[in-house]
């Protein structure tokens, strides 16, 4: 009577790959809309994240349906609870591109204080590391997940110079403190996001070796 | 033996080994069973978890074919040890089996025909007796009004709650159980489940079970069993999330078999 289970899961893990390829897209959009200024594109993303609430409630579906009928114990329940732990930190990475696209979609309406340099570099160190912790999860690859784990400093990094910048940006031309603060949330956006990213590695190797992995929790 | 009682270990198994005629049954099991615990005892078929609990109270020597070695201290003592009195060990260690077994007697004769055994004759401490035993099965409530009557008339999970009482009655220490619950619907084995929940306060309890969900429900301690080895002995709710050895693994998970 395994064949149930193993199908179920391996449709759980079909959807979990689409989110997060879906995901991924979606940052991308997210930070092309704010270095282009392209405010169609932010208002698109803003609209879509419905479809990240809905993919979310139907995995958590399809998890608590398969406990509930085949109560599945040891690797099978670590599975079934990591991805669980993993579409929540993987709706809330869709969430900050919403939030961010909606800020984008004020900033877009006049010249930027300064060409964008940082943001878009951290944004994408942020996408990377949501594609390799999706890979993590396909591969169910421990040392691949820590390693995710560890470049969560990179992004921590990032963070702190943008912070430092804006600053000095905000005491050189204080008219333009609105928008240096939108410019600080989306860092901070960021920046969660790889917080994010780095729980879903951490679930990762829990689903594989029942551990919980001490990552980078900054 | 009572200067003994306090100590947390009630079974202490070491190196037990156990042949029926040629063929072993047993290899070298090494397991703690602890005071006031429900340990379960898991397996598939043929895996020596019934012989293994017969041996406990030495049931087990009515096959003749059995040979023994290694020990099984019980509270210190070793059962097999010629200063061990073997009805002793049964009163003090009771046993449930997989097929109610009421004696076809009255519900009340069931109950005391322990005590009686053991000479207690005095008719009010042998009605404490049998209001006690049946309070602790939790089944007082659904016979007092005929216990006279013959306990064939009781559903299958009343006898077996009143094979449970008739253990009880004799004060034991120890209650092993050999798939209590195979062969009751799902509101008797929750009866049971609860019960078993509620003795482990004053009993150790050790279990037989096919079932798995059952073994997680109910024991702290759960001893996984594979062609008479002992594979995995360990907290419940570690085996049933995080086993160590696969083959452990492969079998709660419905991967072999």
């Amino acid at each position: 009577m395994r064949a149930p289970l193993e199908n179920e899961l391996r449709s759980i893990q079909v959807d979990i790959i689409r989110m997060g390829t879906l995901i991924e897209k979606t940052i991308e959009d997210t930070i092309n809309a704010l270095v282009n200024r392209d405010l169609n594109l932010a208002q698109t993303i803003a609209a879509n994240d419905d479809q990240f609430d809905q993919m979310e409630l139907e995995i958590e579906n399809k998890c608590i349906y398969l406990i509930a009928r085949q109560q599945p114990v040891a690797s099978d329940l670590r599975k079934i609870f990591s991805v669980v732990k993993i579409v929540t930190d993987l709706e809330r990475i869709a969430d900050h591109c919403q939030d961010i696209s909606k800020l984008t979609i004020d900033l877009a309406k006049k010249e930027y204080v300064k060409p964008l340099v940082d943001i878009p570099k951290m944004a994408k160190q942020v996408k990377d590391m949501v594609r390799m912790t999706i890979d993590c999860y396909i591969d169910q690859d421990v040392e691949k997940s820590k390693a995710v784990c560890a470049s969560d400093d990179i992004v921590d990094d990032f963070f702190k110079v943008i912070v430092d910048d804006l600053e000095l940006v905000m005491k050189q031309k204080p008219d333009e403190v609105k928008q240096c603060m939108d410019f600080m949330m989306i860092a901070k956006y960021l920046e969660r996001m790889a917080d994010h990213a780095t729980n879903v590695a951490e679930w990762v190797i829990y689903s594989v070796e029942g551990t919980h992995f001490e990552g980078n929790n900054s | 033996m009572s200067q003994l009682y306090d100590n947390k270990t009630v079974y202490d198994v070491r190196d037990l080994n156990l042949w029926y005629g040629n063929d072993q049954a047993l290899k070298n099991i090494n397991m703690k069973i602890n005071k006031n615990e429900v340990t379960a005892i898991i397996g598939p078929s043929g895996c020596g978890k019934s012989t293994f609990i017969k041996t406990l109270n030495r049931m087990i020597e009515n096959i003749p074919s059995v040979r023994t070695e290694g020990e099984i201290l019980y509270h210190g003592i070793n059962i097999f040890d010629k200063i061990m009195r073997v009805e002793e060990l049964r009163t003090r260690v009771g046993m449930v089996f997989q097929k109610p077994n009421p004696f076809p007697k009255s519900i009340y004769e069931n109950v005391l025909y322990g005590p009686k055994i053991h000479g207690v004759k005095d008719k009010a401490s042998l009605e404490e007796i049998l209001e006690t035993s049946l309070k602790s099965a939790a089944l007082w409530d659904e016979v007092k009004d005929r216990l006279h009557d013959n306990a064939y008339g009781l559903s299958g999970g009343q006898q077996q709650r009143l094979c449970i009482a008739r253990a009880l009655a004799v004060q034991p220490d120890v209650i092993l159980m050999d798939e209590p619950t195979s062969a009751l619907d799902p509101i008797a084995t929750a009866k049971i489940e609860e019960l078993i929940d509620s003795l482990k306060a004053d009993y150790s309890i050790s279990i037989v079970t096919h079932s798995m969900q059952q073994a997680g429900r109910i024991s702290d301690k759960t001893a996984f069993f594979l062609m008479g080895e002992l594979v995995e002995f360990g907290n419940t709710e570690v085996i049933f999330s995080n086993p160590r050895d696969k083959r452990t693994e492969d079998y709660i998970t419905g991967r072999f078999g």
